[in-house]
């Protein structure tokens, strides 16, 4: 006999769920599936808030990271970010780290690396998941003072849980250090932290990262550029890629009074003639209050919207890195003897602006055996994870390198001594999953990054070729030059001319045949090529940066000594 | 009388001093510097019917420093010119291509290349390049190619060491062929043969001497071993142009067979500008032919299937205009149709006495040749 169960009985055991709750269990969606990927997921997050911070302050990055291990524990790391950011102010502090889902950057559409306000918090999460550790949170704002707090989150109410928090006078300066400690895994190949500061430190060459690894390792990852990337701006949502929940909400929460005046204040390129013929076309009055407007209006509405023409959203709000800086970045990053790099204008994709860079890196210290190395790259963080999802990578694999003295098999990756970085920046990227690992193959994305691709591919293969031309002539030279001597002592031996007269007329003859071509060469190499390898960049080691390093590095520390006191020991608890 | 008298030395020398001043020259006038050189490939080869000879043509082809696939073999090219000035100067002994060969070979300073690399095979066609370009033969170089050749019969020679050579004693291994035949160095004596008979191989000749077939049959019995080096083929040809003995040619029936009787009657393609001095155009192919295997019962058992390079080798000959007579053109089309090639080793099988007591007497009563 089956026992009835009714839905009272049910009901009782519906209940909502927290956002922490729900991360407690799906931590995987967030990039926390196992150790060496939480690890990296850590670090990217708060790397990416301190130079988000800093772009929006516009203040030249300085961002210091630190892994050390936790004594006693095999896969116990403690995570130290610091950077020379704006600092946040005393009352957010706890909020910022210690609830998920808060942030400044999920209402609006600007560039920017973070979207949804969860990276760090989430992080929190889950150091205190894996370890039970609080975090431990520095803040300067230039007001002379700096705050510490000692924060968890109560996952059941996703609110922040403050352990203790502390002012302290007489901290001059500016911004913000992060301390946590989870379980992680720490490694040094692919889709390793030291790959992603690499990655970072090319596409974003204004910043100077330092990291201190596990072993103690000091890597500095110098700034190339003294001017960060215009900044970008926010804009209004544009109809073309708006949905009726975001329209509904839009209508409740406006201020403005009347229809007419939500659709010009809340929406961009909405004109005269607009939204003229969209009133006309869901049968709504201009006078209509945004508030009262039903949800099957909505609906007409929206559908009028999307249906009228309107002019693409502006485009100058996107903050491009731009040619001379990409170029910068993989110069200091891999030393290659040439570069190539095409800021594409901004394009739009579903109503949202973007636009794609792309830099290709040649030669010099890259790897000659092998495939190709792929970067990519969303407003400006690299994408470690799931290549072949991305729509990067497709317009990559379907991009015939033949054609610029490159090989490549049908649908993989170029061979050779080569770089590709890519990167597609966009006020929202349309990214595949929650991980935000790949970009979503839009068509008009894809034809974008080929267009990009070709661009750039064009320089390296003239470069190319001409190397090769080059090369043959040079070979051929010293071919001609190697059997002089034997053949002037044939010919001296049949004339009974002297040999050393027949060599010199066999010499001259020579330069002046071929002799040209070394400076043919030189003309046709990339001026940065030549500048490199004049200045050493190229061929030798970098011995002259490695002496900067050392004593740069005190200064930076000096930095941090300056306002954290050493009480190590004791917030470790 | 002496061939190689000082004056025909001296001639050599000059025209090889020649070669240098003129590149020399070009090198003065700034030009980049080249050697003409006549090419020896099938395309500069024809086959000339008044003479029955394959000639060499007059295509030159400029061979110059400042190319990069030619550089090397340019430097090469004088390297060999200015050796054999010296050998002919000096008085040096004759050396053979390959001795040649080693004293050109060094490595050139400041590289790791060799002037020449391990093969012989790259300095080969350079000396003979040279021997175009001099217009001389390499005998008269002073080079001599290893001679595989053995003959036996009533001839008697003068050598240039002052030995008098009796070939109708030179016992079971018959007589050694040596590299220079030329006149002075191997002068005619006495010959009382009737004519030359020529048999492609060893094993063969040395039955048929065993059995006395030359004493029998009257003639000069030699052998080539095969593909014939230079020196049989110019001993042949003096046979044949200064002793007027007819010739015949006897070898396995299979293409590659008859192309040694065409080596020995007109010439070979590589030397083609040889002919002139080392062609027999009297010889005759006495066989074996494709007729015989019929008219001699030959068993099935001394029969092999031909492969697919002989099959190759058939069509490659009968497009030679040497062989483009109707006999031969006939003679290669049954060869194809019959199948099988037949070695002449294997007519041991009808019997050891079969070719020397009668294949061979029969053949040439009935003049039963190919021409």
């Amino acid at each position: 006999m089956t026992v009835q169960i009714t839905a009272e009985t049910l009901a009782k055991k519906h209940k909502s769920i927290s956002i922490a709750e729900f991360f407690e269990k799906n931590k995987h969606l967030l990039g926390y599936e196992n150790l060496q990927k939480s690890l990296l997921t850590c670090i990217r997050e708060a790397v990416d808030n301190s130079l988000d911070a800093c772009e929006d302050a516009r203040i030249l990055p300085n961002v210091y990271i630190e892994i050390q291990k936790i004594e006693g524990k095999a896969d116990g790391f403690k995570i130290i970010v610091e950077d020379n950011g704006p600092g946040i102010v005393k009352a957010n502090i706890p909020k910022v780290f210690g609830k998920l889902l808060y942030g400044s950057k999920f209402h609006r559409l600007k560039q920017s690396r973070g979207q949804q306000g969860i990276g760090i918090s989430a992080a929190v999460l889950y150091s205190q998941l894996t370890t039970g550790k609080a975090a431990k949170v520095y803040s300067k704002i230039g007001d002379g003072k700096i705050q510490i707090y000692e924060l968890r989150i109560d996952t059941t109410k996703n609110e922040p849980e403050i352990i203790s928090e502390n002012t302290l006078e007489g901290y001059e300066g500016r911004g913000t250090r992060i301390e946590i400690s989870i379980k992680g895994k720490y490694s040094r190949g692919k889709q390793s932290v030291p790959e992603y500061l690499q990655e970072t430190a090319i596409m974003n060459p204004f910043a100077r990262m330092i990291f201190v690894d596990p072993e103690n390792e000091k890597f500095d990852f110098e700034r190339a550029v003294e001017t960060l990337p215009p900044e970008s701006k926010e804009i209004k949502p544009h109809p073309a890629g708006l949905q009726l929940g975001v329209l509904i909400r839009m209508l409740e929460t406006t201020q403005s009074k009347n229809l007419t005046s939500f659709l010009s204040d809340e929406f961009s390129r909405m004109g005269r003639t607009a939204i003229t013929e969209i009133l006309l076309k869901s049968e709504l009055g201009g006078k209509t209050k945004p508030k009262k407007i039903s949800r099957d209006d909505a609906d007409r509405l929206l559908n009028a919207m999307q249906n009228v023409k309107i002019q693409n959203p502006p485009t100058n709000c996107l903050s491009a890195v731009g040619e001379d800086a990409i170029k910068e970045g993989l110069k200091k990053e891999l030393r290659p003897e040439f570069i190539s790099s095409v800021t594409r204008p901004p394009s739009v994709y579903h109503g949202n602006p973007f636009l794609i860079e792309v830099g290709l890196a040649y030669g010099g210290n890259l790897e000659k055996e092998g495939a190709a190395k792929l970067f990519r790259y969303a407003n400006k963080v690299p994408l470690l994870y799931e290549q072949s999802a991305c729509a990067i990578t497709k317009s990559v694999l379907q991009n015939d390198w033949k054609r610029y003295h490159l090989k490549q098999s049908n649908g993989s990756l170029p061979i050779g001594p080569l770089a590709i970085s890519i990167h597609i920046a966009s006020v929202w990227v349309p990214y595949t999953s929650e991980g935000k690992e790949a970009i979503a193959s839009y068509s008009v994305i894809i034809k974008e990054v080929k267009l990009a691709l070709q661009e750039a591919g064009r320089k390296l293969s003239s470069y190319l070729g001409k190397k090769k031309k080059a090369g043959l002539q040079e070979q051929k030279k010293s071919t001609f030059a190697r059997y002089i001597g034997e053949v002037a002592e044939a010919l001296s031996n049949l004339t009974s001319i002297p040999k050393e007269d027949i060599d010199v007329k066999l010499q001259a003859l020579l330069d002046e045949r071929i002799g040209s071509i070394g400076g043919d060469i030189e003309d046709m190499q990339d001026d940065d090529y030549k500048k490199d390898k004049e200045t050493g960049m190229i061929n030798e080691k970098s011995e002259p940066v490695a002496e900067e390093t050392q004593k740069e590095i005190p200064k930076q520390k000096t930095l941090i000594d300056n306002y954290i006191p050493d009480d190590d020991g004791e917030n470790n608890e | 009388m002496t061939v190689k008298t000082m004056n025909e030395s001296e001639e050599i020398i000059e025209k090889l001093k020649t070669i240098g001043k003129d590149t020399l020259k070009e090198i003065n006038d700034g030009k980049s510097p080249s050697l003409n050189i006549i090419q020896r490939s099938l395309n500069n080869v024809y086959f000339d019917k008044e003479t029955g000879l394959i000639m060499l043509g007059d295509k030159q082809q400029k061979r110059t420093y400042f190319n990069i696939n030619q550089a090397k073999k340019f430097m090469q090219t004088l390297l060999v010119t200015k050796q054999i000035k010296w050998i002919l100067e000096q008085n040096q002994p004759a050396l053979s291509t390959r001795q040649l060969y080693y004293t050109l070979k060094h490595s050139i300073p400041g590289t790791r290349e060799n002037t020449f690399d391990d093969q012989q095979t790259e300095s080969d066609p350079i000396i003979e390049d040279v021997e175009v370009m001099v217009d001389a033969l390499r005998e008269q170089l002073k080079l001599i190619a290893t001679p595989n050749g053995v003959i036996a019969g009533a001839l008697t020679v003068k050598e240039s060491t002052g030995e008098t050579l009796d070939y109708s004693k030179m016992g079971s291994a018959g007589g050694a062929i040596p590299p220079i035949v030329e006149k002075g160095a191997f002068e005619f004596k006495s010959c009382t043969a009737d004519f030359v008979l020529v048999v492609e191989k060893y094993a063969v000749w040395n039955l048929l001497n065993q059995q006395k077939y030359w004493k029998n049959a009257n003639c000069i019995l030699m052998t080539g071993k095969g593909q014939p080096a230079r020196s049989e083929r110019r001993l042949l040809h003096r046979l044949s142009h200064d002793l007027k003995l007819p010739v015949y040619i006897f070898t396995d029936l299979d293409p590659w067979g008859y192309y040694i009787y065409s080596v020995y009657k007109q010439g070979s393609i590589n030397l083609a500008f040889f002919s002139e001095k080392a062609g027999c155009p009297n010889a005759k192919y006495i066989g074996f032919s494709t007729k015989d295997v019929t008219d001699y019962e030959i068993p099935k058992s001394a029969h092999i299937k031909l492969n697919d390079l002989d099959l190759k080798r058939i069509k490659e000959i009968s497009g030679y205009d040497w062989f483009k007579k109707p006999e031969w053109q006939k003679e290669l089309s049954n060869l194809k149709k019959l199948g099988v090639k037949v070695e002449q080793d294997a007519l041991v099988a009808k019997s050891i006495e079969f070719t020397a007591k009668e294949y061979l007497p029969n053949k040439l009563e009935e003049k039963d040749f190919l021409n």
